[in-house]
């Protein structure tokens, strides 16, 4: 199969997930059921390297600013513009497509194999709507929160960074985090935020859904999606940052 | 009653099934039998919609599948029962949660009716006590009462089964043979059953359909099926020495 037929299954698939779901009742029990699987069980993941990466980020940037005519406070001024900008959504989107896409891909795909999407479909249910929208539903609502407490988290884990180790003061980088605030860019990074989520809960939906074989390619479906998902956010993200900020 | 006429189906240009008629009668215990690739899986799947076939109708009690709305689709969807050969229960959910998970989606009984009623096919499938396992905690029988209890618990008027005795021991087999024949006779259900099993062919099939090569090959009851003297169902169902020696005493016996 080629890319483009893939490209149209892919939207074909689309259509079908976006209906009206056909029990209020059993779609409500499920996207609670995915806010706690793909978004609350990534918290801890996501708020352990976001303080890490944010104390590194902080700590690099400080080692290359060592010229006395440049203020301290820049260090926190970078840090902050390089969590919101890039490290946060993008690099913990990446983060979360190996994590919850592997996890989408194989959770469908078992099913697909196993027969059980065969028994919803005879029992008269749309299997994709019932499977993928509560997951892109949960994606949309639950990431801005989880990419926004990375950002928190990240340049909070710069600030410690300098006051545990004495290289840059607290107080400079608090300043530099404060200095030119502009709300557009949170925006921005809100907005990538919610296309990378809403491709880490299709694509690996695809592959998943249309997985043929047994247990075996449900593996291999599950590294091609997440190769594909990362692909195709930071492709989204060149194009975005293109529309968003120039 | 099933009435199926000229059913053809195609995959990638390969001809699988080439034109089948048949009739499956309501309250009997419709047998599909034929050597692995013959058409059986394709056949069944055929009929609860699951491929679309080329050509041909489906008369499910005077509706035809090709000139039924969406919802009426929806609709008879409803008033099947399947039961898949890896049983195909949410693993993710217990055995009460898979036998209420289509009260859920399709009826607006509370909890508490809906509990009762997968209590009253549970019990009916001899599951008293397993409300709470998951399907891993469960061996292959029990696992096939727990779909055939899915399958009947919104009282489906035709059911479905693809060889739900493969993988279980004889006398597990014999259980859940029983348990369909009785089922059908009991709801007065259309019950199509795909199976590779002699004993169930014996024991329970009031039709069988022998398919060959795509087309129906001979049809007719177990008693018929001892008689027959069509090459390909005596090679078929008589390849082990164990029933060609059946054979002989039943023919022995009636002559």
């Amino acid at each position: 199969m080629n890319y483009f037929e893939h490209i149209g299954k892919y939207f074909m698939m689309l259509t079908q997930v976006f209906r009206k779901p056909q029990r209020s009742r059993v779609f409500r029990e499920a996207l609670s059921r995915e806010i706690e699987v793909l978004g609350l069980k990534s918290l801890g993941i996501i708020a352990f390297i976001s303080f890490f990466i944010g104390g590194v980020i902080a700590l690099q940037t400080a080692l290359n600013l060592n010229n006395p005519l440049i203020p301290q406070s820049l260090i926190g001024f970078a840090a902050k513009r390089s969590i919101i900008l890039e490290f946060a959504p993008t690099f913990c989107s990446i983060i979360l497509a190996g994590k919850v896409g592997s996890y989408i891909t194989s959770s469908i795909g078992t099913m697909r194999v196993t027969e059980q999407i065969d028994a919803l479909e005879v029992m008269g249910i749309n299997s994709l709507n019932y499977l993928v929208l509560p997951k892109i539903i949960a994606t949309l609502f639950f990431y801005p929160f989880l990419i926004s407490l990375g950002m928190i988290l990240g340049i909070f884990g710069g600030w410690i960074s300098g006051t545990m180790t004495g290289i840059f003061s607290g107080v400079d980088y608090i300043e530099g985090v404060q200095m030119d605030f502009d709300p557009y860019l949170i925006m921005y990074s809100l907005i990538k935020t919610l296309i990378f989520a809403f491709i880490i809960a299709t694509v690996p939906s695809y592959h998943g859904y249309y997985v043929k074989g047994g247990s075996l390619e449900v593996g291999k479906a599950s590294t091609q999606s997440v190769v594909w998902t990362i692909v195709l956010i930071v492709i989204a993200n060149y194009f975005l940052t293109q529309m968003l900020l120039t | 009653m099933i009435n199926v006429k000229n059913l053809h189906k195609k995959f990638g240009g390969v001809e699988i099934l080439k034109g089948i008629s048949t009739v499956f009668e309501t309250g009997k215990t419709n047998l599909i039998i034929g050597q692995s690739g013959s058409g059986k899986t394709v056949f069944l799947k055929s009929l609860i919609g699951l491929h679309t076939p080329e050509n041909g109708t489906i008369e499910f009690d005077g509706r035809v599948n090709t000139e039924m709305s969406i919802d009426q689709r929806r609709q008879l969807r409803q008033e099947l029962g399947m039961v898949f050969q890896g049983s195909a229960l949410f693993d993710s959910q217990t055995v009460e949660e898979n036998v209420m998970f289509p009260l859920k989606m399709f009826t607006k009984l509370s909890d508490k009716e809906m509990l009762a009623q997968a209590n009253v096919v549970l019990k009916r499938v001899d599951l008293v006590g397993s409300n709470k396992k998951y399907i891993a905690e469960l061996s292959g029988g029990m696992q096939k009462r727990v779909a055939i209890a899915r399958a009947i618990v919104m009282k489906p008027k035709y059911l479905f089964c693809d060889e739900p005795n493969s993988g279980l021991d004889p006398q597990t087999a014999i259980i859940i043979d029983n348990l369909i024949q009785e089922i059908t006779n009991e709801y007065q259900i259309t019950t199509v059953i795909n199976t590779h099993d002699m004993n169930s062919v014996m024991e329970i099939g009031e039709k069988i359909i022998f398919l060959k090569d795509g087309k129906k090959a001979w049809e007719g009851s177990n008693k018929e099926i001892f008689k027959t003297d069509n090459e390909a169902v005596v090679n078929f169902v008589y390849s082990s020495n164990l029933f060609k020696k059946v054979r002989e005493a039943y023919l022995n016996e009636t002559n």
